[in-house]
């Protein structure tokens, strides 16, 4: 087995033991990154010699008999709308082109200090609007396990790389779906957690009441492990929450006997797949094997969640992104007058999808249409947690598919923007309620579009849990994870090792 | 032009820069004058990802303000974004405080004709940055510099209901305004330094009508006499329009300085949309009830409860409380003397005589009294024991001032005690008598007034130095015995 195959629990406690040196497995992904990047396109920029020295850092710490860290020598990617100092931070879009950014995010910090080994700075949707990463202006990247097909997004980039084996794990962040729905596409785990707690500084806004950093891994321990490197309490960010860091890689194994989980109707009355509900329902089986209490119920609210969604996130989105006006930093074309610079460096600097949004979002808040728009999905958002706070006092947690398809073909997205806002559906009311949710693998299914040559695809089981209960949420991704064990070791370790993407992509510089 | 028939409504916003070390919501320093953007980090200048955490210093004074001001303080209020694009607002919108303010309820009492003047609202915000355009006109510079050094600083606004009907109220306002804010340590309030900023808000309409006139706003004005020139201007303005029979248009004007008149600023159709939202990044400001509690109890003295003490407790006319309530610094000077023993009466009348005098001629302000409060309590002990008199004692606190001797020094150096040995004064009233029969005859013909011009020629012979009561005496006793 080559050292990038390994988990990041297994390279940790290798690396610790002194087993295998940081260094060592450095080496060995990067061999993998120069390998299989050029048809992947899954990092923006590979930082190469700043990893290098932090594993030699690590493998001194060691040498030195000092702590390394839980996550000593692990490779982490990082999506590219985290910001590490002297490093580019994209964000995906032309509009920051060229920005070296003068400090690192809290949760980058953290995880630094735990030992990981940040490899790079990888792709998504410009400034994380999207679910399939092909509205970066820089490339779009491809699904490992169809290199037609895209990796979801907007932290496909992350995805990808971790599904590839580029990276052991990586940060995405999801502002309605973007760790959930890329980790489901790509056969991986992504946990969305409890908002506020992890640290959003440094993290470039998109809705700053719905954005969350998070970790991706191949299994759920792994995802547990990165969480606890990045979590607590940063006075630098003040909706950050102050709560106890949970072991919760060393929680995972708990019986499940008498565990209640509800299946909210108005998710699955969502035009699933059927090879997705298949596999979502044969997961519910086997946890319901196991001895969980699995029923159907209802929370009316969540038929308005992508409606209040796609009101509040443009809002928020319209706000945040007005800082991009030329003046200080990144793209500033010049004008006649100031206004001419404002809208030259704008309609210059961010794509399509980027302007529709600031436009919805603008619309949503001007006067007049306030109250219309902004304040009544404000007031559906309290309603979706009023429903999510009843149905907590029945249920430990809430299930549905993480998505309601697999993977799609890339170029798909590009047309009728409504259809791909539908895809979020299922994703979104967790960030409106602020509470924790992971996807974690579940089985396969064929796309509905795959014709007779097709290939199954993966797919990700949703685990909502109540506010700051990762701890349950991440058992019970366990237990999924152990139903469907041999399968995914099996399909996705063959998808990796067999993996050969002849074609390389295109990249705009 | 029949100005009289017309009644104006002036309501009024103040900025005030809260007395904190650091910003509003970064730890960058507040100190004024520093090199151009040497103050800064990612989250006063917006870098992208950076997050505002709010100053708990700055929620105190703004306390401080509003319960100076009288006014009611909401336990719960929020954070708002107002967006615009300016290239001095680096996030593309300014944090502040819009659905819910810090404070509501409050006034100020003005006293010619008293009144009370309403405040609607106080709240908490932050400062932008400042844009230096090239030869300093806006319209044909050929480019602006930006200094965020003051991008960030905190705020308060504390906006009036339109309770004043003259500019003369409005500077009432003000002063009484500056006066609370001083005392309560919440700013420094200087006009000229921007510490303190006033828009003003006024109206016009015919005397006697209930419809009321189209608010104008007027910004650009850097002291309380621009406030006061720019609002009798204002009102000439829009009482000739309505003379004409012309409507007033609602829009924001700039006062020119120079040229002592107001003139639009431009619009773009239709009026701004800030599009405010709640500021996500910062979650509702809950005060505890103790916090507010522990604000009351460290609050500096103000300036009606300081009045009430000297009139009541220290037995001064009102006017004088007023006086030497006028600035924080000027009534502790005072408060220092009388606690070193000086007569309140005495050092009121020094103080506000012969000190403020000296300043008003020197252009000096409060913050550098010239003269420690020793040296004053020391001089009105020489005068009260009578080692020096009256007279001499007004050169010596000029000496004092000037030369940052003790009284006692400059007495001494210059021989200036108090003549008051009979032997001496009675050779120089007998040559007084001599050289003046005139007014001796006068005296014993009962003009007692008389006396008094010969009191003064004892005066000019000992160059101030006799002690005046007893050569009066000593004076009649030669002369009509």
């Amino acid at each position: 087995m080559e050292l990038w195959e390994l988990g990041a629990w297994d390279i940790a406690h290798k690396v610790r033991a002194k087993e295998v040196s940081a260094q060592e497995v450095l080496e060995s992904h990067l061999a993998r990154i120069s390998e299989i990047e050029p048809g992947l396109c899954a990092f923006l920029e590979v930082l190469e010699a700043e990893a290098r020295i932090a594993a030699s850092r690590v493998d001194a710490k060691i040498a030195g008999g000092e702590d390394p860290g839980i996550l000593a020598g692990v490779p982490c990617a990082i999506k590219d709308n985290m910001n590490i100092k002297g490093t580019a931070c994209t964000c995906g879009s032309k509009m920051l082109d060229g920005y070296i950014s003068p400090y690192t995010a809290t949760a980058i910090k953290r995880m630094s200090r735990e030992g990981a080994v940040v490899t790079g700075k990888t792709n998504l949707d410009e400034f994380a609007m999207g679910s399939s990463t092909e509205s970066s202006a820089y490339m779009v990247t491809r699904n490992p396990w169809d290199p037609d097909r895209v990796p979801g997004g907007s932290s496909g980039g992350s995805a990808a790389a971790v599904a590839a084996g580029l990276s052991t794990v990586a940060l995405g962040s999801d502002t309605g779906g973007s760790i959930r729905q890329p980790a489901s596409f790509t056969g991986i785990v992504g946990l969305k957690p409890t908002y506020g707690r992890v640290s959003r500084y440094g993290l470039v806004a998109f809705a700053s009441s719905l954005d969350q950093i998070g970790p991706f891994g191949r299994d759920v321990r792994d995802v547990a492990l990165l969480l606890e490197a990045i979590s607590g309490l940063d006075t630098a960010d003040s909706t950050s929450v102050e709560r106890p860091v949970v072991p919760w890689s060393k929680r995972l194994e708990r019986p499940l006997k008498g565990l209640r989980a509800g299946v909210p109707k108005e998710l699955l009355g969502l035009s699933v797949d059927d090879g997705v509900r298949d596999a979502f329902y044969r997961a519910l089986s086997h946890l319901a094997d196991m001895g969980a209490v699995i029923e159907e119920t209802s929370l009316p609210a969540l038929r308005y969640a992508l409606d209040a969604y796609y009101v509040i996130a443009p809002a928020e989105a319209s706000s945040n992104l007005s800082r991009f006006d030329g003046v200080r930093y990144g793209l500033s074309t010049r004008g006649k007058a100031l206004d001419d610079m404002y809208h030259a460096t704008r309609a210059q600097g961010f794509g399509p999808e980027v302007r529709r949004r600031i436009m919805l979002g603008t619309f949503a808040l001007s006067a007049g249409y306030y109250d219309a728009y902004y304040l009544r999905a404000a007031k559906t958002r309290t309603l979706i947690r009023r429903d999510f706070d009843e149905a907590f006092k029945v249920y430990d947690v809430l299930l549905s598919p993480a998505t309601p398809t697999v993977a799609f073909r890339a170029g798909e997205e590009s047309g009728d923007p409504m259809t791909k806002y539908l895809a979020d559906a299922m994703t979104v009311s967790a960030n409106l309620a602020g509470i924790p949710a992971l996807s974690v693998p579940c089985g396969f299914a064929r796309p509905s579009d795959a014709g007779l040559t097709g290939r199954d695809l993966p797919c990700g089981l949703q685990i909502m849990g109540k506010p700051f209960d990762e701890e349950t949420v991440l058992a019970i991704g366990y237990a999924v994870e152990a139903s469907v064990r041999e399968e995914m070791e099996e399909k996705s370790g063959r998808m990796r090792r067999n993996l050969l993407l002849s074609k390389e992509c295109e990249r705009v510089d | 032009m029949t100005e009289r028939a017309y009644d104006m409504t002036i309501g009024l916003e103040v900025h005030v820069e809260l007395l904190t070390g650091s910003k509003m919501f970064c730890r960058c320093s507040t100190r004024f004058g520093d090199p151009p953007n040497t103050n800064v980090c990612p989250v006063c200048t917006g870098l992208p990802g950076a997050l505002p955490v709010p100053n708990h210093e700055a929620v105190k004074l703004g306390l401080r303000a509003a319960l100076g001001l009288g006014a009611r303080i909401n336990l719960r209020s929020g954070f708002d974004r107002k967006n615009y694009f300016y290239p001095d607002l680096p996030k593309g919108y300014q944090i502040t405080q819009y659905r819910t303010p810090l404070a509501e309820d409050g006034f100020i009492e003005i006293s010619e004709p008293p009144k009370r003047i309403r405040i609607q609202r106080i709240h908490l915000e932050e400062d932008t940055g400042k844009s230096i355009h090239a030869g300093d006109d806006i319209t044909t510079a050929e480019y602006t510099l930006l200094d965020f050094n003051r991008c960030g600083v905190p705020l308060i606004e504390i906006v009036s209901e339109p309770d004043m009907s003259s500019p003369e109220e409005a500077r009432q306002y003000l002063e009484r305004l500056q006066r609370v804010l001083r005392f309560a340590g919440v700013s420094d309030v200087k006009m000229e330094e921007g510490s303190m900023r006033v828009d003003c808000n006024i109206s016009v309409k015919p005397r006697g009508t209930a419809v009321s006139g189209k608010p104008v706003e007027i910004k650009n004005l850097s002291s309380f006499r621009a406030v006061v020139r720019a609002l009798s201007y204002e009102f000439q303005r829009q009482a000739r329009l309505l003379e004409e029979g012309k409507t007033v248009v609602r829009e924001t004007r700039h006062w020119d300085e120079a040229k002592e008149s107001t003139y639009p600023l431009r619009t773009k159709g239709s009026s701004q949309d800030y599009r405010y939202l709640p500021e996500p990044d910062l979650p509702d400001l809950v005060l505890e009830e103790s916090f507010v509690e522990e604000v009351k109890r460290d609050m500096p003295r103000l300036p009606a409860e300081i009045v009430a003490y000297y009139t009541e407790k220290l037995g001064l006319p009102e006017y004088d409380a007023e006086v030497l309530t006028l600035d924080p610094n000027l009534s502790r000077f005072f408060d220092d003397c009388v606690e070193r023993g000086a007569d309140p009466k005495t050092a009121a009348n020094w103080i506000m005589g012969d000190i403020m005098g000296y300043m008003n001629r020197q252009g000096l302000t409060y913050e550098k009294i010239p003269l420690s409060t020793e040296n004053l309590v020391e001089m009105l002990g020489l005068l009260k024991s009578g080692v020096i008199s009256g007279k001499i004692a007004k050169d010596v606190l000029v000496k004092v001032i000037e030369t940052g001797k003790t009284p006692s020094e400059i007495v001494k150096e210059e021989g200036l005690t108090q003549v008051s040995d009979e032997g001496e004064l009675l050779s120089i009233i007998q040559e007084v008598i001599s050289a003046n029969p005139g007014p001796v005859q006068d005296v014993k013909n009962g003009k007692e007034k008389a006396i008094g011009f010969l009191v003064g020629q004892v005066m000019k012979a000992t160059r101030g130095r006799a002690n005046p009561a007893k050569v009066n005496i000593m004076l009649k006793e030669k002369i009509l015995s």
